[in-house]
């Protein structure tokens, strides 16, 4: 479940050793925008050390790196990937060349540092009207990418406009990575919503991106966690309907039948998929890996 | 040296405090009253006068008959606003007054301008809680006799004992009248509650009301009746208000405090004290109002009414009262504007006195009626005892205010907090000063969930729900003690002299731990 990926700045040992309490699914250490030039090293020695420690709850912990255009992206590489990492946040990943740097680099880090190989994902953030265009072409380019997501406020001055409260010039680009991501088989994931105090506000632009498909949101402040959550909880109905699914299709499993079908209709692998993302969702069963 | 029942180290006499055998901390408890009240001084309004008002305060000082060597006590009403206790010292000073002995209900950063004072021996001890300029001094041990430390139970408890007599009470008056009777609801200096004060006007041989706001006779409501009111001062101006009253009380947004607010708030809604007719005493801090507002929540969610919220009142509590989820306010203090409006205008929002809201040794205290407190506390420490005195290098700190009383009155005590302040645990192997013994403590909540005090079994079994449906984390100190370690590293040890420079005392007057000065 990705439903939240909260945002942690890598300079901040706080935040770093807190953040999993507030229970988000997963975790962006940032060693990108958060941290001043002048902080680059430490912040990753910083990240290192907590990484190490290891104690995140249960939340899937990635990274985000310096881009691929700057001398920092290698050395943040090596210092995470070493330490077991879930997934690499990519900024600005323009091509399916970048995946592909990306990926040798990282299996490089593995072998050197005895990670199982592929272990390590990638989340390509698209943040260009380039990038997004090639959207899945880049989530297709190595077994590696997991998610795609768009970026927001470069995004917004690539596109030569700003960043709107209803996000007006994000729309399309949601709609266009939906389907980039679902053809390529990886996650959508939402940008952030910068409001911090407006709770309305996220809750509407949550239940949006839900209904468009996403699979959760990028999350700037734990006060959003629970709201997200919320939205993306399924209703009780929804519930039952996935639990009958659900026990209906290891009905027809242990039987050895190839078909289920529940109230005379036929229900096929999706829906079931589908019905036992919703129970996991529902915190009544536990996600399969 | 002696040692107590809590195992602290006390010596035997204590310069300026006197000896303290037979009064030795014995638990929470165990001591006992017996005998009489002490009796105030009886006096007499000269006939047909017709009016208290004696000019502004040095002239009631004067008047007061006050001399070098005695006792002035002062309330803590206007808080950070207050002028009373600076002007009346420097009154001291001017008329030739020394070596007083000033026995606040508690001293603010205001306060430090009788520094010089303490420094030249207009005042040579203090009998109350001090912290900022004013604690760096006596931790310093600058000031020739120890502070003595105690409760807001404890406080009327010893006058009313005899432990302590006042010679002389500067009553701040947000309203009074020419026949001296007092209130703090109206006035451009407006406190509310000015129930600190109610227990010093019953034992102090002369009782001096300043005010800035003089109405004509009678005023009403009255909180303190002309009947022990001696002289009336009127002065220009008895505080600033904004530094007595804040404008509005906000819930936090600080995620960290909120998270801890929300454990605070299920743990109670799990004991078997949620129930109808629920009272609970939260105070004004970032944690205790946002607990406060999960509970408002919870209870809504399953239908259930309070009977009281006790001690400092807050806006908040206010709204909870005119929304229906709690019946009565019982108001020691309150802390803001709304707080103040209330108490002048709700026949259900109740005045009380420190006397009646936590003095152990009375025949009906309102902390022996509250289900559920909390509490903060710098330190806790492997047996759940509570230090709330001293900061994390040994510096006085904060009073104890009603942390004793309520803990021990309070059937769920918690406390609330983050485990570390910036880089300092506040879990430890050893509280460095021990305000609240571990006894009367039920449970700490800190961001990594609850740790519930291994004596409450009963507890324990009542959250097992809502630990198995993963709604309360549930730590065990040992964890909790260790994680603190391995955050903040090792602590330097404090080191500290033999000199005493504040003695702390249990709610029953006993010794339970002293101060020592931090080495140079």
């Amino acid at each position: 479940m990705r439903r939240t990926m909260l945002y942690l700045p890598g300079n901040n040992p706080n935040m770093l050793l807190r953040g999993h309490l507030f229970e988000p699914d997963g975790l962006v250490i940032d060693l990108e925008d958060a941290v001043s030039a002048s902080e680059k090293d430490s912040a990753r020695v910083l990240v290192r050390e907590v990484l190490r420690r290891g104690e995140f709850g249960r939340c899937e912990v990635t990274v985000r790196i310096n881009g691929l255009d700057t001398e920092l992206w290698r050395d943040d590489i090596a210092a995470v990937v070493s330490c077991g990492v879930s997934g690499i946040r990519a900024p600005k990943v323009e091509s399916p060349q970048t995946v592909l740097d990306l990926d040798e680099e990282i299996s490089k880090t593995e072998e050197k540092f005895g990670v199982t190989q592929g272990s390590t994902k990638i989340f390509c953030l698209l943040e260009s009207a380039r990038g997004v265009w090639k959207a899945c072409d880049i989530a297709a380019a190595s077994p590696r990418v997991t998610a795609i997501l768009p970026g927001g406020e470069d995004l917004a001055a690539d596109l030569r406009t700003g960043r709107s409260k209803e996000g007006t010039e994000l729309e399309w680009i949601r709609r266009m990575l939906i389907v980039a991501a679902r053809a390529a088989g990886v996650d959508a994931l939402d940008t952030v919503f910068p409001h911090v105090t407006d709770d309305e506000g996220l809750r509407r632009e949550t239940a949006f991106v839900k209904q468009l498909g996403f699979d959760g949101k990028s999350v700037i402040h734990p006060n959003q966690i629970p709201i997200i959550h919320e939205i993306y909880a399924p209703t009780e109905r929804e519930i039952e309907t996935a639990q009958r699914i659900v026990e209906a299709a290891s009905a027809a499993a242990a039987r050895g039948l190839g078909a289920v079908s529940l109230d005379g209709r036929m229900i096929d692998a999706p829906v079931i998929r589908r019905a036992e993302y919703t129970l996991v969702r529902a915190g009544l069963s536990r996600e399969k890996v | 040296m002696e040692i107590n029942a809590a195992k602290r180290k006390i010596p035997s006499l204590i310069e300026g405090y006197g000896e303290t055998s037979g009064k030795l901390y014995e638990g929470v408890f165990a001591r006992a009253p017996h005998g009489y009240r002490a009796g105030p001084k009886i006096r007499t309004a000269a006939p047909n006068s017709g009016s208290k008002v004696t000019g502004g305060i040095k002239e009631a000082v004067m008047a007061s008959g006050l001399k070098s060597g005695m006792t002035i006590s002062f309330h803590h009403h206007l808080r950070n606003g207050d002028f009373v206790v600076n002007e009346v010292i420097r009154a001291c000073a001017e008329l030739g007054i020394g070596d007083l002995t000033i026995f606040p209900t508690a001293l603010f950063d205001v306060h430090k301008m009788i520094i010089p004072y303490i420094e030249s021996g207009v005042v040579a001890k203090i009998m109350g809680s001090v912290n900022g300029a004013i604690g760096k001094l006596v931790s310093n041990g600058e000031l020739g006799t120890p502070v003595v430390l105690r409760s807001h139970g404890g406080r009327p408890r010893a006058v009313m004992s005899g432990d302590v007599h006042i010679d002389a009470a500067f009553i701040a008056a947000p309203a009074a009248d020419r026949g001296g009777n007092i209130s703090g609801r109206t006035g451009k200096s407006a406190c509310g509650s000015i129930g600190y004060a109610f227990t010093d006007a019953e034992y102090a041989d002369v009782v001096v009301a300043v005010t800035d706001n003089l109405q004509s006779f009678p005023i009403s409501p009255v909180s303190i009746p002309g009947i022990y009111v001696d002289l009336v001062a009127v002065t220009d101006s008895i505080g600033d208000p904004a530094g007595i009253v804040s404008g509005t009380t906000k819930v936090t947004r600080d995620p960290l405090r909120l998270l801890i607010a929300n454990y605070a708030s299920k743990l109670i809604e799990a004991s078997p004290y949620f129930m109808d007719g629920i009272s609970f005493q939260t105070g004004a801090g970032g944690i205790p109002l946002a607990v406060t507002a999960y509970m408002k929540e919870a209870m809504k969610r399953r239908n259930i009414t309070g009977s009281f919220g006790l001690g400092g009142i807050t806006g908040y509590f206010v709204d909870l009262m005119k929304e229906g989820l709690v019946r009565k306010l019982m108001d020691v203090q309150s802390f803001d504007l709304k707080a103040v409006n209330s108490i002048a205008s709700d026949p259900n929002h109740i005045e009380i006195s420190a006397d009646w809201y936590a003095n152990p040794w009375n025949c009906g205290v309102a902390v022996n009626m509250l289900d559920v407190v909390i509490l903060g506390a710098t330190e806790v420490d492997m047996d759940f005892n509570a230090n709330v005195n001293t900061e994390a290098d040994g510096a006085l700190l904060h009073g104890i205010g009603g942390h004793q009383d309520t803990a021990a009155g309070a059937k769920l005590t918690i406390i609330a907090q983050p485990l570390l302040r910036g880089r300092i645990p506040c879990v430890v192997e050893r509280v460095h000063t021990l305000t609240t013994p571990g006894e009367v403590v039920d449970a700490l909540v800190t961001e990594f969930g609850v740790t519930i005090n291994p004596r409450r079994k009963d507890l324990l079994d009542a959250v097992a729900d809502f630990v198995i449906s993963k709604q309360i984390p549930l730590v065990p100190m040992e964890e909790l003690a260790a994680r603190a370690r391995a955050m903040s590293g090792p602590m330097e040890p404090i080191r500290v002299t033999d000199k005493v420079v504040a003695v702390v005392e249990w709610r029953d007057g006993t010794v339970i731990d002293v101060v020592r000065r931090i080495e140079k």
